[in-house]
C-alpha cells in the first residue's frame, strides 16, 4: 500500500527483531472477547484516480454553477491564490501544535501576526490563536464573562445567529448558566434597547449582541454596552461577517469580541472547517480560552515566540481549565492571516466598500424590511409570493436565492435574507430582483 | 549596519508589520459594476471606522516570501518522523487535499437547498457508516469539530440518556493517566470529576472501580489503549461493572490507531466514544487544527444525538431537525465537512483490509522501538504495548538530564521530539508514537539518535541540557514569556 513505507522483507526482519513470528502475535495479549475476528465490512482500497473520481461524482450532485445570494454566517468571497499556495506548504500543513518552539517558529510567528491583526481590526488588546468557529466562540465568551464577573446569567439578542444561540444553550445548560433572549425592534431590525434594559438583573454576566446582526443590520453595540456596564455585566460582541470590520468602527464598549473568520478566504465547504476567534481587553487576558502565542527571546537573545499562559489550559489545569479546547483551527487561521496580508490596510477597506455598494444596489431593487443601516446583507419581503416560491423560480435560472427566515423567526415567515458580496455581478443581481412570474414557468429562459 | 544577522535569507525575516510601507498592495479588485455608495450616508458616520492602524501593507512578492520564509522554520511530517505520543502524526496523503478542494464540495453553502446538496450529504452518510463499522457502534454524529468537542458531545449524550431514565447522576470517573481534556470536558457538562488511580501495572484498577461505581456515577471515561499504549485487559469486565450499576462507558478514541480492524470498542462494552479524524484518519494537523471529532454511540444513545441528523427520504437524503430528545447543536451547520472529506478519502484509499494492515504496521513500529531502546531507557511499565511506548528519564536524570532536555537534543539529530512529561503517572515520561507511516530506515535512524543521546547524557550532560544547537532559534525562554506576556506586535 502506497502509504506504508515497508517492504515485506523489512517487515519480517522487524518482526524477528521483536521476537514474534507473525503480525497477529503482536495482538495476542488482547482479551479474546475484545477482538474482531473478521475483516471490516468495508470495500477494498482504491487508487488515487478512483478516489478523485468518486468525489468529483459527489460534487456533481451539488449545485455547481449556481449564483448564490446566501449569507447568514457563510459568505462567498474571493479567495486570493496566495492563500492555498501558503497553506499547502507541508511545513504548515503537516506540523503539530507548536509545543516545541525551537522548530515551530513558522507557525508561532504566523499566529503572533494573526493575534496582532485581530487586535488591530477589533480594537481589542489581546486575541487568541483561534476557536473552532464563531458558534462555539460564543459560549466560550459567555463562560469567560461568567468567570470574570462571578455571575451566571446570559442575555443574548435575537439578532445573534440562531444556530449560534442553539450552541450557546447546549453549552450553558448544565453549567448553571441560564440563557435568556431579548428582542429586536420591528422597525429598525436592531436590538430593542428597552427590552434589554427591562431584562437586565444583578445576576447577568454577559449581554451578547451580534453586529452586523443576523438581519445584516449594524447593531447598537455601544448602547447595549452602556446598559450592560451600568448593571455590572460584560458586553460580548459577535460578528459573522469579518469583512465588515474593514469599514465598521471597532466595537466601542465591548469587553469581549467573539467572531467567525470564514469571510477571510475560507471556503464555504458546506459549513466547515472555519475559524473562530476571541479577543478581549487586557484585564480579562487570563480568563481567555484557547491557545495564546507570546513573544520572548531564545538563549542567544534573538526574538522568538512560544505558546504561553498555558496554566489556563486543560493539559495543566484539567477540570479547572478555562475551556476544554485543545485542537483549534490553526491552518484556517493561517488562511485568514494570508488573506489579511494580501488585502492589507487599503484592500480590506476597498473590499468592504464594494460589498456595501453591491448590497445597496440589490436592496434598492427590493423592499427591505428593516430601516437600520446594513452592510452586505438585508431582509426583504417579496410581494405576493412566499420565499420558497420565489426561490423555486430562481433555481430555474441557476440562482440560489435568499434564505427564508420562517424557520427561526415565525414573524418573518414572509421574508428572506439576501447577501451580496464582491462576487455578485450586476447581471445576476438584476436577475434575482426580477424573478420569473410564478404562474408562467414555461416562459422562463435561462 | 548590516541587517542580515543570520546567514540564509530565510533566517532573517521581519514581522509583516515591520515589512510594511504605505501604499504597497498585494491585491486588485475588479472594477465596481454598480454605483459606489457613501459609507457615511449608508452606515451613519458614527459607524464608519478610520484606517486600521498598523495593518499590513506589502506587495504580493513580499507576502509569498514572508510566509515561505516562516514555513522554513517549521519541522513537519513531510520532513521526517514526528513521534509525538498520543498525537498520531502520520503521513497526510495529498489526494485528500485535492478532493477537499473540488469546487462543488469546497463552495457548497450549508444553506443551499437539500436537493442541491446531495453530494455533500452522501459523503457524510458514507463516512458515518464507515466509522460505525470501524468502531462497532450503531450511530455516528459528524458534528463535533475536534476531539475535546467530541468528548463534550459524548458526555452530554450520557447525561441526556441518564436524565431520561430519571437521574443524570453527579460524577464522572477518570483515570489519572487520562488526557487533560477529559476532566475539563466533564466539568463543562456539569459533572464532578473523581480520579481513579492506575494499578501498579498502569492499568485500569478494577478493584478501585468496583468501590467507586455507585448510583452517583454517570460514566467512566477511559482511553483504550491507555496513554501508556497498553490495552486495558479488564475493559470487558469494567464495562460490566458500570452497566450493572446503570453507568456508562465512554471511550476517548485518541489512540484508535492501535485498534482499527483489530478490535472494536462497541464489541468490548463501550457505549459512546469519539474519534479524532486528524489522528487516526490522516487529516493534517495544520499546526494545531482543524480536526474533527465524530462521536459514535450505541442504539440507546441515538435519540439524543445533536440536530440535525441525516435521514434517508426515499432515494434522497434529508436533514432531520425534529428530534425531541436531542441534546441540541454543538456547533453551527453540520461539522468540519472539509475534514470529513479528507478522512473518507483516507478510508477509501486503504479499504477494509488495508486499514487493518496499517494498524499492524503502527504497532510493529512501536514494539520495534521498544525492543531497541529498552536497554538504554527505563521502562516503568513492562506490559505489552500497542501503538506507542512510554519510557522514563530515570537513568538520565541521575546525570541531571531530564526528558525535556533529551527531547531538545533529539531536534539536533533531525527529529521532532516525542511527547514530553505525559502521561503524568510516569515521572519524566518520554512518550513515543511512530505511526505506521515510518519505514525501517527512518526508525533505525531515530533509534540510533536516541541511543546516542543516552550516551551523551551520561558522558556530557551539559551538551544535552543546552540543546538544540542546529536550529535557527535556540532554547526558547518560556518562563519570561509567561511572566510578562507580549501577545501582539506594537509600533515602537
Amino acid at each position: 500500500m502506497r502509504y506504508l513505507p515497508k517492504s515485506d522483507s523489512e517487515r519480517r526482519e522487524m518482526l524477528r527483531a521483536c521476537g514474534v513470528s507473525s503480525p497477529d502475535e503482536l495482538f495476542a495479549h488482547l482479551p479474546e472477547a475484545a477482538r474482531l475476528n473478521r475483516p471490516l465490512a468495508l470495500d477494498p482500497g482504491i487508487s488515487e484516480y478512483e478516489i478523485a473520481d468518486y468525489f468529483r461524482a459527489r460534487a456533481a450532485e451539488n449545485s455547481n454553477g449556481y449564483a448564490s445570494f446566501l449569507g447568514a454566517g457563510v459568505y462567498h468571497h474571493y479567495r486570493p491564490v496566495l492563500v492555498d499556495a501558503v497553506v499547502s506548504r507541508g511545513e504548515f500543513l503537516t506540523s503539530y501544535t507548536p509545543y516545541q518552539a525551537e522548530i515551530s517558529q513558522g507557525t508561532l510567528t504566523a499566529i503572533f501576526e494573526f493575534q496582532t491583526m485581530i487586535c488591530q481590526l477589533t480594537g481589542m488588546d489581546v486575541a487568541n490563536a483561534s476557536m473552532y468557529d464563531g458558534s462555539t466562540a460564543v459560549p466560550e465568551a459567555a463562560m469567560m464573562a461568567a468567570r470574570a464577573t462571578g455571575r451566571r446569567r446570559v442575555l443574548a439578542s435575537r439578532g445573534v445567529h440562531p444556530e449560534y444561540r442553539e450552541v450557546l444553550r447546549t453549552y450553558a445548560r448544565f453549567q448553571g448558566m441560564p440563557v435568556e433572549e431579548f428582542g429586536y425592534d420591528a422597525g429598525t431590525g436592531a436590538i430593542d434597547l428597552e427590552d434589554l434594559e427591562r431584562r437586565m438583573d444583578p445576576a447577568t454576566a454577559a449581554v451578547i449582541v451580534q453586529s452586523p446582526n443576523f438581519f445584516g443590520v449594524v447593531d447598537k453595540v455601544g448602547a447595549a454596552a452602556e446598559i450592560a456596564h451600568r448593571h455590572g455585566a460584560l458586553l460580548v460582541m459577535v460578528f459573522t461577517e469579518a469583512v465588515s470590520l474593514g469599514i465598521l468602527a471597532p466595537p466601542a464598549g465591548a469587553d469581549i469580541v467573539a467572531g467567525e473568520l470564514q469571510s477571510f478566504a475560507i471556503s464555504p465547504s458546506y459549513g466547515g472547517p472555519f475559524a473562530g476567534v476571541i479577543a478581549t481587553r487586557e484585564k480579562f487576558m487570563r480568563q481567555m480560552p484557547g491557545r495564546l502565542v507570546g513573544q520572548t527571546t531564545d538563549s542567544r537573545g534573538n526574538r522568538a515566540f512560544c505558546l504561553t499562559l498555558s496554566t489556563r489550559e486543560q493539559h495543566i489545569r484539567r477540570e479547572k481549565a478555562t475551556s476544554n479546547i485543545c485542537t483549534n483551527q490553526a491552518l484556517i487561521a493561517l488562511m485568514a492571516t494570508v488573506f489579511m496580508t494580501v488585502y492589507g490596510k487599503r484592500g480590506l477597506r476597498e473590499l468592504a466598500e464594494q460589498n456595501l455598494a453591491k448590497a445597496h444596489y440589490l436592496a434598492a431593487k427590493m423592499q427591505p424590511r428593516f430601516s437600520g443601516p446594513f452592510f452586505n446583507e438585508f431582509v426583504a419581503r417579496v410581494d405576493g409570493r412566499s420565499p420558497e416560491d420565489l426561490n423555486k423560480a430562481l433555481l430555474k435560472k441557476k440562482i440560489v436565492g435568499g434564505l427564508p427566515l420562517g424557520r427561526w423567526y415565525p414573524e418573518l415567515a414572509d421574508s428572506m435574507l439576501f447577501c451580496a458580496t464582491e462576487m455578485s455581478t450586476r447581471a445576476k443581481m438584476d436577475a434575482v430582483a426580477a424573478p420569473p412570474a410564478p404562474a408562467k414557468p414555461a416562459e422562463v429562459t435561462a | 549596519m548590516i541587517a542580515k544577522v543570520r546567514p540564509h535569507p530565510s533566517q532573517n525575516e521581519a514581522l509583516l508589520f515591520e515589512r510594511s510601507s504605505p501604499g504597497k498592495q498585494a491585491y486588485q479588485l475588479p472594477e465596481l459594476d454598480v454605483p459606489a455608495v457613501s459609507a457615511a450616508e449608508t452606515l451613519g458616520a458614527e459607524n464608519v471606522r478610520g484606517a486600521i492602524d498598523g495593518f499590513p501593507e506589502v506587495s504580493e512578492v513580499e507576502a509569498i516570501r514572508h510566509f515561505t520564509r516562516l514555513s522554513s522554520w517549521n519541522y513537519s511530517i513531510d520532513h521526517g518522523m514526528y513521534p509525538l505520543g498520543s498525537c498520531t502524526m502520520k503521513y497526510n496523503p495529498r489526494i485528500n487535499e485535492v478532493v477537499a478542494r473540488i469546487e462543488g464540495l469546497a463552495w457548497a453553502h450549508p444553506y443551499q437547498p437539500e436537493a442541491l446538496s446531495q453530494g455533500c450529504m452522501r459523503v457524510m452518510a458514507r463516512l458515518e457508516a464507515a466509522l460505525a463499522e470501524i468502531a462497532g457502534m450503531d450511530a455516528v454524529t459528524l458534528q463535533p469539530a475536534a476531539g475535546a468537542h467530541g468528548e463534550l458531545t459524548g458526555i452530554l449524550l450520557i447525561r441526556a440518556l441518564l436524565a431520561h431514565r430519571g437521574n443524570p447522576r453527579k460524577k464522572i470517573l477518570i483515570p489519572d493517566s487520562a488526557h487533560g481534556t477529559n476532566p475539563a470536558t466533564a466539568a463543562i457538562a456539569g459533572y464532578e470529576v473523581e480520579n481513579i488511580r492506575s494499578s501498579e501495572t498502569g492499568a485500569l484498577d478494577v478493584g478501585a472501580l468496583v468501590r467507586l461505581v455507585t448510583e452517583d456515577v454517570a460514566a467512566l471515561m477511559v482511553t483504550n489503549p491507555n496513554t501508556l499504549g497498553v490495552f486495558e485487559h479488564n475493559i470487558v469486565e469494567a464495562a460490566g461493572i458500570l452497566h450493572r450499576k446503570g453507568a456508562l462507558l465512554y471511550m476517548d478514541g485518541a489512540n484508535m490507531n492501535a485498534l482499527v480492524g483489530i478490535a472494536r470498542p462497541g464489541d468490548f462494552g463501550v457505549d459512546v466514544m469519539h474519534l479524532n479524524l486528524h489522528k487516526t484518519f490522516s487529516t493534517p494537523h495544520g499546526g494545531g487544527g482543524p480536526g474533527a471529532g465524530p462521536v459514535a454511540v450505541k442504539k440507546a444513545l441515538e435519540p439524543f444525538l445533536p440536530v440535525p441528523r441525516l435521514r434517508r427520504s426515499g432515494r434522497k437524503l434529508a436533514w432531520d431537525y425534529k428530534r425531541k430528545h436531542s441534546i441540541g447543536r454543538v456547533r453551527a451547520f453540520y461539522g468540519n465537512f472539509g475534514v470529513l472529506v479528507r478522512a473518507l478519502a483516507y478510508i477509501l484509499a486503504h479499504g477494509g483490509p488495508g486499514l487493518r494492515n496499517a494498524t499492524v504496521d503502527a504497532v510493529l513500529n512501536a514494539v520495534y522501538i521498544r525492543k531497541k531502546l529498552e536497554p538504554h531507557f527505563d521502562l516503568p511499565y513492562p506490559s505489552p504495548n500497542l501503538h506507542e511506548v512510554v519510557f522514563s528519564d530515570k537513568r538520565q536524570a541521575e546525570h541531571g538530564v531530564h526528558t525535556g532536555d533529551l527531547a531538545k537534543r533529539l531536534i539536533d539529530y533531525g527529529f521532532h521530539p516525542y511527547t514530553v512529561s505525559f502521561p503524568m503517572i510516569v515521572h519524566g515520561a518520554l512518550m513515543i508514537e511512530p505511526t505506521e507511516t515510518e519505514g525501517k530506515r527512518e526508525l533505525d535512524q531515530f533509534i540510533d539518535a536516541m541511543i546516542s543521546i543516552a550516551g551523551e547524557a551520561a558522558a556530557d550532560p551539559q551538551l544535552v541540557k543546552g540543546a538544540p544547537y542546529g536550529t535557527r532559534t535556540s532554547r526558547v525562554d518560556e518562563v519570561s514569556a509567561a511572566r510578562k506576556p507580549v501577545l501582539r506586535w506594537k509600533a515602537e
